[in-house]
């Protein structure tokens, strides 16, 4: 027990400090660390989204940019759509651009879906070290295009001029966007947890540790993993919906494959499968990013040493380090 | 469209796909043989074409600036074995990913560091410059010519070190069998570093070879690592024929693509319109081609170990 409630101690200690600390920000006057709070809660749901597919699923996918970018675009198309005052289809039948937040990330989850339903139906037919290339190349296929299609500004990226909006609240205001994105994560975590203990949780996780076993009892591991598959890029693809609004603007970098190997930094740095583990690694990452940012401009070389002793040595990230091995109860 | 345009397209697919071939080779040989995933293949690529470049530009001489780079990036490749990747053999692919994509930030970063932000020029050497003649009125570059020949010339030396030479039995003993030939006395860790250095010279000499016909900058290995990785999920991976064969299909698919697919849609679409989409389509073209081969044969068309 002593291992478990180590673990839902530091869970709820996470949470807290994410949630306190804007407000404390605000309380001192440094609106910005308002700001760090959001990005860091965005990235984290972005990690959650990963972990149910890499941590559950054991599915290493180093291709979560192409959803996080898809999120964002969906949000930006429509958004400029809605701003022009054009419609995004005419025929054969209307289809107007929006600036509501709630449509938007419905919008963006079910184009990130779709995506990830394709992507996966072709990937999914390979394992290992297959999987990881090719989820890669697919990131890159979907990146390369949004570079070379003009219409929605191509390399230069898609300005949103105003924030969307949300019913009843003002999203101008940091910390109510803010607010809106720790509820958002709350929620994806809450979702998590629910389908982790749950009966189709219980199969993915058998599907990783022992795939002849689970076709033994008569369940296709290549369905389970594909709908792991589509849930994990739906809420990655959520938050890529969040980012281009915090970011009021989107470009090909969040397709890139350096946004992939970050959403995939985040969830090793706090633990790999851990509830919690991409709060605890987004919230690393932002922190080393601003501290050794503030200090010279090659941060990323030390990044990556960090990175490296962490891979080499510190094997479970920091909730790991922290509250011990997984265990399975 | 004239047939020296279509043949100079097709050469320079050719050479393209030589080139890749020099990176998918090593890749290719370091997952047979070890197992391991290497993201940081690319940054091998960037170290050869930097080392190049400023061996060039300091004794101004292009051929002592080849030689560095194969130095270099074998040197380069022996240390982070050493200190690195011998540590990552028997984790799991997670572990190797990240472990060579921290590579990746302390090499690119590491350059950017040394060499600073902007591209370094490297020149054509003279031996080489001006176009060549060939048959059919196609006046092709004289060194693209001598690429495709290295490259070409590479690739046998390659088949014949691997099919011929006591180190290519122990290589190929090594993709078989790796506890039982360090059982039989076979230095499996040097045997390692050894493999793992000559894929870093290879993929050092690509980034030079490509880095006097483009610039030489920070984060140019990158865009060539993933189309090696879709050259190896093509050919099947540790497959040195499969990469070969796959290299050159996806340097003739994706410039052919690029040339042909907007000429085409120009015949029955409005000019500009024809090169957007032409291009648009054409960048996602080997992605296409990765997934039909997939769908075919999961384990690519020459798998190793199928």
């Amino acid at each position: 027990m002593l291992n478990y409630s180590r673990e839902t101690i530091l869970n709820t200690v996470l949470t807290l400090l994410l949630l306190g600390i804007p407000f404390a920000a605000l309380a001192i006057d440094e609106p910005f660390y308002v700001t760090l709070a959001t990005r860091v809660t965005i990235f984290a749901l972005a990690g959650v989204g990963l972990n149910f597919a890499l941590g559950l699923g054991g599915l290493i996918s180093f291709g979560h940019a192409a959803f996080f970018g898809l999120g964002g675009y969906a949000v930006g198309i429509l958004a400029s759509h809605a701003l022009n005052y054009e419609p995004l289809m005419s025929s054969p039948f209307e289809i107007e651009g929006t600036t509501q937040m709630v449509i938007l990330w419905g919008v963006a989850m079910i184009v990130s879906g779709l995506a990830a339903l394709i992507i996966g139906l072709f990937s999914l037919r390979t394992s290992g070290v297959y999987f990881i290339m090719i989820t890669l190349a697919f990131a890159q296929m979907i990146y390369y295009f949004a570079i070379s299609w003009p219409a929605y500004g191509g390399e230069d990226g898609l300005p949103i001029y105003v924030r969307n909006g949300f019913p009843g609240v003002n999203t101008l205001v940091p910390i109510n966007f803010f607010m809106i994105s720790f509820g958002v994560l709350m929620l994806a975590i809450l979702l998590v947890a629910v389908l982790r203990n749950s009966r189709f949780g219980a199969a993915l996780q058998a599907a990783r540790q022992n795939e002849d076993r689970l076709s033994a009892v008569g369940i296709k591991p290549f369905y389970i993993r594909l709908a792991a598959f589509v849930i994990s890029a739906m809420i990655t693809g959520l938050a890529g919906a969040l980012f281009a609004d915090l970011n009021r603007f989107v470009s090909p970098s969040m397709l890139s494959w350096h946004t992939s190997g970050e959403i995939m930094v985040f969830v090793i740095l706090g633990g790999v499968g851990r509830l919690f583990g991409p709060v605890a690694g987004a919230a690393l990452f932002i922190l080393f990013e601003f501290i050794f940012g503030g200090l010279t401009e090659h941060w990323m070389f030390f990044l990556g040493l960090v990175l490296l002793a962490v891979v080499l040595f510190a094997r479970g990230g920091l909730i790991g380090t922290i509250a011990g091995k997984v265990r399975y109860d | 469209m004239t047939v020296a345009l279509f043949a100079e397209q097709l050469l320079n697919g050719v050479q393209f796909g030589l080139m890749l071939f020099l990176m998918a080779a090593g890749l290719t040989l370091v997952f047979g043989v070890m197992g391991l995933i290497n993201l940081a293949h690319g940054s091998l690529y960037m170290v050869g074409a930097f080392a190049c470049a400023a061996v060039a530009n300091f004794t101004g001489s292009f051929w002592l600036g080849l030689g560095a780079s194969l130095a270099a990036a074998a040197a380069a490749g022996a240390i982070v074995e050493i200190v690195v990747i011998r540590r990552l053999y028997n984790r799991d692919h997670l572990d190797q990913v990240l472990a060579t994509f921290a590579l990746i930030l302390i090499f690119s970063e590491g350059t950017r560091w040394v060499f600073g932000s902007f591209p370094l020029y490297l020149n054509v050497p003279e031996l080489l410059s001006g176009p060549v003649s060939l048959p059919l009125g196609v006046e092709y570059p004289l060194y693209r010519l001598a690429i495709i020949v290295i490259g070409f010339a590479v690739a046998i030396g390659l088949y014949l070190l691997i099919a011929k030479t006591r180190l290519g039995i122990r290589i190929r003993a090594g993709e078989s069998d790796r506890a039982m030939i360090a059982a039989l006395g076979i230095d499996i860790r040097f045997l390692y570093t050894v493999v793992f250095a000559l894929g870093a010279g290879l993929a050092g000499l690509a980034g030079a070879l490509v880095g006097a016909i483009q610039s030489v900058q920070v984060g140019m290995g990158e865009p060539v690592l993933i189309l090696a990785f879709v050259v190896i999920v093509i050919g099947g991976i540790g497959s040195i024929k499969g990469a070969l064969f796959g290299s050159l299909l996806v340097g003739l698919v994706d410039t052919m693509g690029r040339f042909l697919l907007p000429w085409t849609f120009k015949l029955f679409m409005d000019p500009s319109q024809a090169t957007s989409i032409g291009s648009a389509l054409a960048s996602m073209l080997i992605y296409i081609l990765m997934a039909l081969v997939l769908v075919a044969k999961p384990k690519g068309l020459f798998s190793a170990n199928a």
